[in-house]
């Protein structure tokens, strides 16, 4: 399986304050990775060595094969930062435009037209950055990061100024570029979002790795929850597997069942078990 | 190189959009307005003036008052060149407008190659217009040439090139604010330095004259601007040329054979040493 990034033994320090410790994170040709973690866990600073912004202390991280911060490994990625701006002179053509010379693209206006109906702001091409609204420039933001066809995209809390509706146009979004074999490293607060989406989750804790994996794996049993003529009954220690003998045993002790239901941990609940209550 | 032009084309394309160059441009027709005011009315009001014998009248009055006129245009050309790069490096950092531009293949040596480009030519190209306007002003109203046209000129732009680098430098390591205010800090103590040198060439002391040298060492745009006053009247002898030397712009003194050969050398070094900064640098 190729990769789209590769990060070993990644590790960061500003001065005393590590950021991030031996991290091995992969993200694997059109797989779409959460990364989850408490402010400071050191989620952007791992985006921004991918992306060429910031210089790994020891470590390395590649993209596409080619060392982080080339130019082959820039030509091959997107990236949409937490804090961003665009300059407010521009329109949303002419910045997609700019964008498109500096990643050499050939994609001319109809790939900007087409990634910015992707977006949603097709009527929105001549309009001024700094008359649009914050939802509408990140909107803008993630077109801009998909200028020239990137294998990998970086997305740092992409859709922190979205209303519902715009958020689930990003979701669609992502969802589209899965199919089309784009890989993304998606770093967001919301786990609804993420468990939506997401193949696979990583969890960073204080700069280190801490948890990996789908959701349906990292999600815990929490019991089963039997629906019965005397009400609901939950059996806290019990699984998947347990049900036939459960079912079995409340109908022949004259119970009527009118429903089970196997319980599990939602992504909130094992990234708050992971982190603990009180990390944010 | 179509880096280079893309990012020269965006740095051009703000400083018109924010409506920055038109400002200056309408700023600059009035202080051309001003000057061309007051030269008429000093000439006019001046008919009475007698020089002493063997001082000719027009090279007195012709470079005193392109003296002056280099001087406020190094100014201008100085706080253009500064305003196009003071927030180059940090200060779009910190707004977030730079990292959407470096995270595309294009190389960080090549981005503030290109800031300086577009600032170092908009600023020269903008004190050649206002030095020749200038001039043009000076010939009319005085009937008297410079000694040297062009070099003046020519070194007045690299003068600002210098101001650009240094501000270009101060970005990769301070915000817009502080940029500015060290530039400008830089720029005052360059001016004083050379004046003192001006003082000591008139007064005969050493010290003062070594200040002077040593200042426009450290900051070649005031030996550029001295070199350029001092071309003005270069063979202006005699009489004349003791007088002129001892007005407000005179006792210029020559930037030697050096001083062409040194400014590169300090663009140069100046701009490597930004470059290996902003590499190291995280954004």
């Amino acid at each position: 399986m190729s990769l789209a990034l590769e990060a070993r033994g990644l590790a960061k320090r500003y001065g005393p304050i590590r950021a991030l410790e031996a991290v091995d994170l992969d993200v694997a040709e059109g797989e779409l990775v959460g990364l989850l973690g408490p402010n400071g866990a050191g989620k952007s600073t791992l985006v921004k060595i991918a992306v060429g912004l910031a210089r790994a202390t020891a470590g390395a991280v590649s993209v596409c094969g080619f060392p982080a911060g080339s130019a082959e490994a820039k030509t091959r990625l997107g990236y949409l930062a937490e804090l961003f701006r665009f300059p407010g002179w521009c329109t949303a053509d002419e910045l997609l435009t700019l964008h498109q010379r500096l990643a050499g693209s050939g994609g001319g206006g109809a790939e900007r037209s087409d990634l910015l109906e992707l977006v949603g702001l097709s009527s929105a091409s001549s309009r001024r950055i700094d008359a649009m609204s914050k939802g509408m420039q990140q909107r803008l933001g993630i077109a801009q990061a998909l200028v020239g066809g990137p294998s990998l995209l970086l997305l740092d809390e992409p859709t922190s100024a979205l209303d519902p509706a715009g958020r689930r146009t990003i979701r669609q979004l992502l969802e589209h570029l899965k199919q089309r074999g784009v890989s993304v490293l998606l770093n967001s607060h919301l786990l609804s979002e993420i468990e939506l989406v997401c193949d696979r989750v990583a969890i960073l804790l204080d700069g280190r790795l801490v948890a990996q994996g789908s959701p349906t794996e990292l999600a815990r049993p929490r019991g089963v929850e039997i629906e019965t003529d005397v009400g609901v009954q939950l059996y806290r220690s019990a699984g998947r597997a347990e049900v036939p003998r459960l079912v079995a045993g409340l109908v022949s002790s004259g119970r009527r069942v009118y429903g089970v239901r196997v319980l599990t941990s939602t992504l909130e609940e094992v990234y708050l078990e992971t982190v603990g209550q009180g990390a944010e | 190189m179509s880096s280079v032009v893309t990012v020269v084309r965006y740095a051009l394309q703000e400083s018109i959009r924010r409506r920055m160059l038109h400002v200056v441009l309408v700023l600059t027709g009035a202080f051309l307005l001003l000057f061309w005011l007051g030269t008429s009315s000093l000439v006019a009001n001046s008919s009475g003036f007698v020089p002493p014998i063997d001082v000719d009248r027009e090279t007195l009055v012709g470079s005193t008052l392109l003296g002056l006129a280099m001087f406020a245009t190094l100014f201008l050309g100085s706080v253009l060149s500064v305003f196009l790069t003071l927030n180059a490096v940090r200060g779009d950092a910190e707004r977030g407008l730079l990292q959407p531009l470096v995270v595309r293949p294009i190389g960080r040596a090549t981005y503030l190659a290109a800031r300086f480009l577009a600032a170092a030519s908009v600023a020269a190209v903008y004190v050649l217009a206002v030095y020749a306007s200038t001039v043009l002003i000076v010939r009319v109203e005085v009937g008297w040439w410079p000694d040297r046209i062009v070099s003046p000129g020519l070194e007045l732009a690299a003068a600002v090139a210098v101001v650009a680098v240094l501000s270009l430098l101060g970005s990769v390591f301070l915000s817009s604010t502080a940029n500015g205010v060290a530039v400008f800090m830089l720029f005052g103590a360059g001016l004083v330095g050379g004046l003192l040198g001006q003082i000591g060439e008139a007064l005969g002391s050493d010290t003062l004259r070594s200040i002077g040298r040593n200042s426009a060492r450290l900051l070649p745009f005031e030996a550029l601007y001295q070199d350029g006053l001092h071309r003005l009247t270069i063979e202006t002898t005699g009489l004349t040329e003791f007088v002129v030397e001892l007005g407000p712009f005179g006792g210029a003194q020559a930037g030697g054979p050096w001083l062409w050969p040194w400014t590169v050398a300090y663009v140069v070094a100046a701009g490597a040493v930004a470059i290996a900064a902003f590499r190291r640098r995280d954004l």
